[in-house]
């Protein structure tokens, strides 16, 4: 049985590199294309809560230490 | 944080929260990040003394909350040595890049693993000079085309790129070298591992430590962050292996029983 969790995304720190989404296993991130920080960059956001399982391999990948990791408590 | 849930990670409090100035999937603000975790685990924020180089990284001392200095170009190795010889029950390492630490800064870097002064190196290997605009470096590979070589590099009128973990690794007083990268996470793992590893043996005193980041530089390469991690791994890694190059051996003493014993 998989763990379950969610992960914060800080707009304002996020650039945009894309190196979250394509290292998610459970492909439950992606970039925003639709919308910008305040810095004129796309920022990456959660899309399903339901798929996080709390790996941490986004936050540990993450240039700018903007992800941070939740766990559901057993 | 909502109920019934547990922080499992957050950003390490001896990273500044400030917005670092690399470029977007910079694997300098990756470094920044598990030297700052390594310094929380090993409690030793208060003692910790970090040398900044010339080039990207310059403005290091704005995101580490630790005591730093600055030195001149390539010189940050004879600072790291003069710091670790007054105060040598501080933490000291070098953060430098292959223009500072393997061109201008090289006769500094081997004298200095030479005489196996008691500090970490941190070098930031991405094959080009990052910060002037893509100009070719030592560490360029062979064939790699950048600002100053248009046609790519030439082997028989530039040389062949520079192996500095696998130089380093040749001297008697260098305790640990390893070549780490932070591509995926499992080697971001092996990164901050090979980070803290190199910190322990300099606090038990055993010779100079050496950490080499195969790095990528998606501006200078002229790529998406994306694309510059698959360039890593086709030509990068072929030419530069990862992994420990030099480890202590359990029976071997250290440097400083071994300054002692001459004496």
């Amino acid at each position: 049985m998989p763990f379950k969790g969610y992960v914060e995304i800080s707009i304002e720190s996020c650039k945009g590199c894309n190196l979250c989404v394509i290292h998610c296993p459970t492909d439950c991130l992606a970039l925003n294309t639709s919308d910008t920080n305040s810095y004129g960059l796309h920022y990456a956001y959660l899309t399903d809560e339901d798929k996080c399982i709390a790996c941490q391999n986004c936050s540990v990948i993450c240039p700018d230490a903007a992800i941070t990791v939740y766990k559901k408590v057993e | 944080m909502k109920e019934g849930y547990e922080l499992i990670y957050k950003r390490p409090k001896a990273l500044v929260d400030v917005r670092m100035h690399y470029c977007p999937g910079c694997f300098h603000s990756t470094i920044h990040k598990l030297l700052m975790e390594v310094v929380e685990e090993l409690d030793i924020q208060d003692k910790t003394i970090g040398v900044c180089p010339v080039g990207c990284s310059v403005f290091a001392y704005d995101y580490l909350d630790i005591d730093m200095q600055e030195a001149a170009h390539g010189r940050a190795a004879a600072v790291a040595t003069g710091i670790k010889r007054m105060l040598p029950d501080r933490i000291v390492f070098s953060y430098q890049g292959d223009g500072d630490l393997a061109a201008i800064g090289l006769a500094e870097t081997i004298h200095a693993c030479n005489r196996g002064e008691n500090f970490t190196f941190i070098f930031i290997n991405n094959g080009i000079y990052g910060m002037t605009g893509g100009q070719m470096a030592p560490t360029t590979l062979e064939g790699q085309e950048t600002t100053t070589s248009p046609y790519g590099r030439a082997p028989d009128k530039d040389g062949m790129p520079l192996k500095m973990a696998e130089i380093v690794s040749q001297f008697e007083m260098v305790a640990y070298v390893e070549r780490v990268s932070c591509d995926t996470p499992a080697n971001t793992r092996k990164a901050k591992r090979a980070i803290r590893k190199a910190f322990e043996f300099q606090m038990k005193g055993l010779g100079t430590t050496f950490i080499e980041v195969a790095s990528n530089c998606p501006s200078g390469w002229k790529c998406t962050p994306e694309e510059s991690l698959n360039w890593l791994k086709e030509h990068m890694f072929p030419y530069y292996p990862l992994g420990v190059l030099k480890e202590p051996s359990k029976k071997k003493k250290g440097n400083a029983a071994r300054r002692t014993k001459t004496e």
